[in-house]
């Protein structure tokens, strides 16, 4: 029931005092109302913009937010009112909402924005009123397409191919997109190029040229000389075919390939060679091949997988099929008629041209679409009338549906244009949402680095300079993962490195690239770790790694500051054991699993020695317990 | 036989209606169906008193709670993709996709596909306030993804692999295949006493509840909130 009913409903119970000297039965007991009637008011504070109404209004509609229990979760007990951290603005209709029962869409603000506000409330959009409903739906529909786009543009074909891509999928790619790699562009030009020589050859053939010798007729160029024009058919026939099977090959769906546009034109481009070849040389039999040659001229539209353009035009005539089919019946209506009109007008007229209903036809359109060739014109005062009312009302018709055709065109062509501004753009978000991945990563290096755990009172305010809790505790997160898988995070650049030093070192001839991580396990690392075991196991007071051979690129100093001054931090003693058995294997969120110390000790103290640029690549290595401050 | 006969009449049907349409020029009407699809769910929690009361979080706790879990989900309800775009946000090195799947069915504990605000603070009671037992039970529920009560060699490779995923390739050492079976099988040999190939929740509760590492670090989390 509306909710502006239920003011109503005392007065309509009251009435039913009317009822009691008819009724034949006793009446029920009334139900007892516990809530007491008093209304109160409520204040929301929405950013700090203070709105009051009574609490009866907002009861109204016990299904949103604010009707129910649940805005007691946003009550602020200090201030005794209920805090909002939204938006002041639309804060203003949603309470409309609940006081007329209407809701209205604030045009000025964004489509998205609003529904988010109307999720938030918990209110339905189905309720907005029908006065701002269209503008709504207008908007939520253009939004939606928008961002169909842009998931479509996401997606789009100039992501990096998956690193285990076959060749065949690599050639459908190399076919799509051809700016990819050199290669394909080189045969996305060659093939059209071809295109273009077919082209002119077909019709230069056509040409007459000079007549041989002896003859006075002219010939065409196609006949003169026959065996170059041959030649040149049968190369261009030959790429195109080797491409169209190509393509065929590489289809991830050879089905929907073969029953696409693209595909269907480029078969019928080449059909009518083959089936020359295949045809004898038969006198009555060639006639009916030569209307076949006219098929080689839909290799035209072969350039419409070279030209956007073309594409757009033939998406905007698809898209328009409606209009150009409301075009064609109205004209074929008129013509009807008019050439009906005609016919009949200059039936007595002798020698008319008008000999026949068809044949008025050609008359009519000629007229309707004001060419006016004057090889029929009527004679009759009567057929001049009709004539002349034929022409106008041909400019009408013909001028009605263009204008919806060019707007579609124009939106359509915005919408490519806004898909290539998308894609130009999305390299750039990638790029940075790269950087901010790497930022974060070098934030938490550079935090374990400072030795951020270690609950040094003295050092306290230099290490934690300008950290909010938030990245504190973001830290010991990704420290607790690095406890419990027992590898720790270092960045691409030293990871490329240490990799590429040890194969180098030991001689493997494996590649180093970071698109071959995969192949990069057995080899890289666990000698060297072996290494440093080894290397551990014989020294138990801090040593000084001057150069540490492999590591020459990265000048990384370590020394393991002993655990003695760790030892004093947490109550674990620490035993330098090398054997990597006794790993963590608790639940990763909760506990931090900690290791007996099985692994080296080292911290990284920022040694002044150090050129600058290579600080943050160094790699850090574990250490070996974790003091946790209370984060 | 009938169906397709049924279903032949109806293409042709729909195909004469577009031909019909495409003489006489009618445009498209508007697909009014599918527009304003309710976004199906809207999820209320329950009243802030009982959720008290169900829980072992103070008042205004809940209420920290909920504002930033609405500010994430303002329809009330967190569905199995945003769950792991948010998780993912926290380990931008490496995957978090099939550990969050895993985690969200371990919060999701009706299995209905989406995670409520009770389910969020339940599990969060339990993780946070709850005695160590509990936690430990709650740790085992995760591991267990078929619920069986078991925790097979299978089942802990899977988690294995997806915490180790969540590290990324840039790791110090390089992350090895077999790590990840190393991994289990350290764990099988420490909580399998009985050597049957399974892990049962009361070889897992007392072997955890035995080794002092563990019990040291549930302490840990204590205030997150």
């Amino acid at each position: 029931m509306a909710a502006g009913v239920a003011t109503w409903l005392p007065f309509a119970r009251a009435a039913a005092v009317g009822w009691l000297p008819l009724a034949k039965k006793t009446m029920p007991k009334p139900p007892v109302d516990k809530k007491s009637r008093n209304d109160e008011i409520l204040f929301v504070n929405v950013s700090g913009l203070r709105f009051q109404t009574w609490k009866n209004t907002l009861d109204r509609y016990p299904d949103t937010l604010l009707g129910s229990s649940e805005k007691e979760f946003f009550f602020n007990e200090d201030t005794q009112e209920y805090f909002f951290d939204r938006d002041p603005e639309m804060f203003r209709h949603i309470l409309n909402f609940y006081r007329t029962g209407k809701l209205h869409y604030p045009r000025q603000e964004c489509i998205q924005a609003f529904d988010e506000e109307l999720a938030f409330y918990g209110i339905v959009p189905d309720i907005i009123g029908d006065c701002c409903m269209e503008e709504y739906r207008d908007r939520k529909k253009e939004n939606q397409e928008r961002l169909a786009e842009d998931t479509e543009a996401e997606m789009a074909t100039d992501t990096p191919l998956p690193p285990h891509s076959t060749s065949r999928e690599r050639l459908w790619r190399a076919f799509e997109n051809p700016h990819t790699s050199t290669m394909a562009l080189v045969f996305y030009y060659v093939t059209g190029f071809f295109i273009a020589v077919s082209v002119i050859a077909n019709v230069v053939e056509t040409v007459p040229c000079r007549p041989l010798k002896g003859s006075k007729k002219d010939l065409p160029c196609g006949e003169k000389y026959s065996l170059a024009f041959f030649c040149m058919d049968t190369a261009c026939v030959l790429i195109f075919t080797f491409e169209y099977l190509m393509r065929l090959f590489a289809a991830p769906s050879r089905c929907k390939f073969m029953r696409s546009v693209m595909s269907v034109i480029d078969v019928v481009a080449i059909m009518p060679y083959y089936i020359g070849l295949v045809m004898p040389e038969n006198e009555d039999v060639s006639g009916a091949f030569v209307t076949l040659r006219v098929f080689r001229v839909f290799r035209i539209f072969k350039f419409s997988r070279h030209s956007q353009g073309l594409r757009i035009l033939g998406y905007t005539l698809k898209s328009c099929a409606s209009e150009l089919g409301f075009l064609l019946f109205s004209l074929t209506m008129a013509i009807i008629i008019f050439a009906t009109v005609m016919f009949y007008a200059e039936k007595g007229t002798k020698g008319t041209n008008f000999t026949s209903i068809p044949a008025s036809f050609w008359y009519t359109i000629v007229t309707m679409t004001t060419l006016g060739y004057g090889d029929m014109v009527p004679n009759t005062i009567a057929g001049k009338i009709f004539g002349s009312i034929c022409s106008l009302s041909g400019v009408l018709v013909i001028a009605l549906p263009v204008p919806v055709i060019v707007s579609n065109f124009s939106r359509i062509y915005h919408q490519n244009q806004r898909a290539d501004k998308m894609r130009a753009q999305q390299k750039v978000r990638l790029a940075r949402i790269r950087l901010a991945k790497k930022g974060t990563t070098n934030a938490f290096l550079q935090y374990k680095e400072e030795g951020g755990f270690q609950f040094r009172e003295s050092d306290s305010a230099l290490c934690l300079k300008n950290r909010s809790s938030f990245e504190h505790q973001h830290h010991h997160l990704l420290h607790c993962l690095e406890k419990t898988t027992n590898h720790e995070f270092t960045d691409e650049l030293t990871f490329s490195e240490m990799c590429m030093t040890e194969s180098v070192g030991y001689r493997t001839s494996r590649s180093t690239s970071i698109s071959s991580q995969q192949g990069v396990t057995t080899s890289c690392c666990p000698r060297r770790a072996k290494r440093r075991a080894i290397r551990l196991a014989n020294s138990t007071v801090s040593v000084s790694r001057g150069s540490v051979q492999e590591l020459d690129t990265l000048q990384v100093h370590k020394t393991s500051a002993g655990p003695q001054s760790r030892s004093s931090l947490n109550a674990r003693t620490e035993d330098l054991k090398l054997n990597c058995e006794d790993r963590d294997f608790t639940a990763a969120i909760i506990s931090i699993p900690t290791p007996p110390a099985n692994t080296p000790d080292e911290s990284l103290p920022p040694s002044p020695a150090i050129p600058g640029i290579l600080r943050n690549s160094r790699s850090s290595f574990t250490h070996e317990t974790v003091k946790i401050s209370s984060l | 036989m009938s169906s397709c006969r049924k279903r032949c009449k109806r293409e042709i049907l729909k195909f004469a209606q577009y031909l019909f349409r495409l003489i006489t020029g009618t445009l498209n009407a508007d697909s009014v169906e599918d527009e304003l699809e309710l976004s199906a769910v809207r999820h209320r929690p329950e009243a802030l008193e009982l959720l008290e009361a169900q829980t072992r979080f103070s008042r205004k706790e809940l209420q920290i709670l909920y504002r930033g879990f609405k500010n994430e989900c303002p329809s009330g309800v967190v569905n199995e993709d945003t769950f792991k775009e948010i998780y993912a946000q926290f380990f931008p090195q490496g995957d978090a996709s099939t550990y969050a799947h895993f985690l969200f069915n371990a919060f999701d504990t009706d299995h209905n596909g989406s995670v409520s605000f009770e389910d969020f603070v339940m599990g969060l009671s339990i993780l946070l306030r709850g005695t160590v037992q509990e936690k430990l039970n709650w740790a085992f529920n995760l591991y267990d993804i078929n619920k069986d009560g078991y925790i097979t060699k299978e089942e802990m490779l899977d988690i294995i692999k997806s915490i180790y995923d969540m590290m990324g390739k840039c790791t110090y050492p390089t992350l090895k295949e077999e790590t990840p079976r190393q991994h289990v099988e350290i764990f099988f040999q420490k909580m399998d006493k009985n050597r049957d190939g399974v892990v049962t929740i009361d070889e897992f509760i007392d072997c955890c509840q035995n080794d002092e590492n563990i019990m040291r670090s549930m302490q840990l989390f204590e205030n997150v909130i």
